[in-house]
């Protein structure tokens, strides 16, 4: 295998690896503040990407024609408004269940994103259908042997990484996320220091769900195509990365997204086979999760006892 | 008691002799197809069509019976498509049905029909084991099958002077099936295959797989499934700067395959069994009748097959009556039976010989006949290497 065949696989693994990276820093923000598992935060990515399409549609026909525009317009208006209902869910399905046993709150996530995925099925117009997504990246590409880097690509790397380091950079260096630091660590005492706990957690599913709109954005300015379907495989996907990664840990998040994307790159370069990659990719994060039940970099946090 | 008695008699002699009119009777047929999921497009076509034969016949004041359609939704998905297909068969008022586009679901629901005695005419599945691996007297199939088909398409390609492939297949059956018999007629007309990737009929992200087929270096990639696949692969493929030559299947003959990917479509190569409507007896006729319905969705490239099937069980319960199992000795019989289609001769295993297979192109955003091309009078070339 030449280098150039090296870099192409290398790159191929990086674009996965930003998609994985962005749902699981969503799933590992939930469970940091909350200590909740939101399995509908796949389907919020489905979502997200069918209101981009929708926004670019409409543009369209209002008769914006610019590429750069309707881009960063989609992208926007997917993330504000996933932004809305993931506060809107926190508020009316994870926050009331707070004192529930914690597999209710997984239940009744994974009900609410199977509601979302049929909704989009029966509801938007032909969703049972694959949908085209517009091309609006320039696709320049670059040529080095048998590497080709494309200028769309390169953006939609940058762009994902650019918002896992804006979200890594709220919650560090803020007075919000320390609050959210302070509400992860420790609810109670945080209220007991004036912190408007709901409000942190609604600030919390909001940005999360933001990002995973992002990631659906991506994919479908990636794949040039979107389905009802996506946040299905994406969602497990996300929330194995994170569980690798250290639920809880942010780095751990984004380490378990690109190292999810590594063994499936690896997987489909190995096996004859390449149907056999997501076998070989979950598997191994089998093997990991028995090897470090806690994850990678687990959540450095004492258990209130 | 007697005004009770008499109250039984009239009611049984209500529904024992029902009040006779100069209406005719109704027949139902059924049509199953996907008409939702990424290959709905080709399910709609033939879903319109199928109507369209059944409006056109009703509109006959010599036809016997007044005919009804129920279209029922397989999804193109096995599990699906045998409660559909056990939802009509059991349903005793259908009396024929005309039954799916997908191999796998064509599959799954044979022994449904062969079960409950319903005899369905398939209209768009191309698996040769629909009909041969079986000898259920329900099933018939008035399209051809995939083998023809990947015949003509080895030894079309191996003459345009390509040598090397690599084959991307479905697991389905129906992706295996067209691996089989291509890769068995490639090999034996001196083509090469470098490399065969079998891939999900779900999966979104091809990048590893095409990676690995560009450093193998194919003139032609070979991919035997259906449309949504299709679109996917060959988008990724310009992500990727994969050139080669995109050869695909009847699979992927659909308005659908063009309009997801616009320009890129241009110059993707696949094949169909049964000869350009255009110039088949009442293929014009057809197109005329189709347009003038104003349905949102094309007929595709298997609507006509809907449509001949539709007329086919039409004829057979004119001349036998509504009753099960006469329409299918009927149909069983099916000899030089005139069609848009072509003549329609059902084989021991009621299989339709359909010996002529089109070679089409995409050109300026259509399928086209690869004859009327400009890729075949050498104005254009496939692909820039």
């Amino acid at each position: 295998m030449d280098a150039g065949l090296l870099g192409q696989y290398i790159f191929n693994g990086l674009m996965l690896g930003i998609i994985y990276a962005m749902v699981a820093v969503g799933f590992t923000l939930f469970f940091g503040v909350l200590d909740v598992i939101k399995f509908s935060h796949g389907d919020v990515l489905t979502v997200g990407a069918f209101v981009g399409l929708a926004t670019y549609h409409g543009l369209d026909a209002l008769g914006v024609t610019s590429a750069p525009v309707l881009a960063l317009s989609l992208t926007l208006a997917a993330m504000l408004a996933m932004g809305a209902l993931g506060a809107l869910m926190a508020r009316w399905i994870v926050l009331p269940l707070r004192n529930a046993p914690a597999i209710n709150v997984l239940l009744i996530t994974l009900m609410a994103g199977t509601v979302l995925r049929e909704l989009i099925r029966l509801f938007y117009p032909a969703g049972a259908n694959p949908k085209p997504f517009p091309r609006l990246l320039p696709t320049d590409s670059l040529t080095m042997g048998s590497f080709t880097l494309r200028l769309d690509n390169v953006i939609l790397l940058s762009v994902g990484a650019a918002a896992i380091v804006g979200v890594h950079l709220l919650i560090t260096r803020s007075r919000l996320g320390l609050a959210i630091r302070a509400a992860a660590q420790d609810s109670e005492t945080a209220r007991i220091m004036g912190i408007n706990f709901q409000m942190v957690v609604l600030v919390t599913f909001a940005l999360g769900s933001a990002l995973a709109a992002l990631a659906g954005v991506t994919a479908g300015l990636y794949y040039s195509e979107i389905n009802f379907g996506m946040g299905l495989l994406l969602g497990v996907i996300g929330f194995s990365a994170a569980v690798v990664g250290g639920l809880g840990n942010l780095y751990g998040a984004v380490l378990g997204g690109f190292l999810f994307a590594a063994l499936q790159t690896l997987g489909a370069v190995w096996f004859s086979v390449p149907a056999y990659k997501d076998v070989f990719a979950f598997a191994l994060v089998i093997l990991i999760m028995a090897w470090r039940p806690t994850g990678l970099i687990a959540e450095k946090t004492a258990e209130r006892v | 008691m007697f005004a009770r008695a008499l109250r039984s008699i009239l009611a049984a002699a209500v529904l024992l002799f029902p009040v006779t009119s100069y209406a005719k009777d109704t027949v139902k047929l059924v049509f199953i197809g996907p008409l939702t999921g990424g290959n709905s497009s080709n399910g709609l076509g033939g879903r319109n069509s199928t109507e369209l034969a059944v409006k056109v016949r009703n509109a006959d004041a010599k036809a016997r019976y007044r005919y009804e359609l129920v279209a029922l939704d397989d999804e193109c998905k096995p599990n699906i498509g045998v409660q559909v297909a056990t939802k009509a068969a059991t349903d005793r008022s259908i009396v024929a049905g005309i039954t799916h586009y997908c191999s796998t679901v064509a599959m799954a629901t044979v022994d449904v029909y062969h079960k409950f005695g319903l005899p369905v005419v398939v209209w768009g599945a191309v698996l040769p084991d629909v009909t041969y691996a079986q000898n259920y007297r329900e099933i018939h199939r008035i399209n051809g099958t995939m083998i023809n088909q990947n015949e003509t398409a080895a030894k079309f390609m191996v003459a345009q002077g390509y040598r090397r492939w690599a084959i991307i297949h479905d697991t389905t059956d129906y992706g295996k099936g067209h691996n089989k018999y291509f890769s068995q007629y490639l090999t034996r007309n001196g083509g090469q295959i470098l490399g065969t990737f079998g891939v999900t009929a779900d999966q979104q992200d091809f990048s590893a797989e095409l990676t690995k087929i560009k450093d193998l270096g194919p003139d032609v990639i070979y991919f035997g499934g259906t449309t949504p696949l299709g679109v996917r692969i060959r988008t990724q493929m310009d992500k990727l700067g994969v050139k080669a030559v995109f050869q695909g299947t009847s699979g992927i003959v659909s308005d659908a395959y063009v309009d997801g990917l616009g320009k890129q479509a241009e110059g993707t190569v696949a094949f169909r069994e049964g000869a350009p409507l255009e110039r088949l007896p009442g293929g014009r006729r057809f197109m005329e009748q189709y347009a003038a319905q104003k349905y949102n969705d094309p007929p595709e490239a298997y609507g006509p097959f809907a449509y001949a099937a539709a007329n086919l069980v039409m004829d057979a319960i004119e001349r036998v009556g509504p009753d099960r199992r006469k329409v299918r000795s009927a149909l069983n019989a099916t000899k030089d039976h005139q069609s848009i289609v072509g003549t329609v001769t059902f084989d021991d295993h009621r299989q339709n010989a359909v010996p002529l297979i089109t070679k089409l192109v995409v050109q300026d955003g259509k399928w086209i006949v690869w004859e009327d091309s400009d890729f075949a009078t050498g104005k254009r070339k496939l692909v820039s290497r």
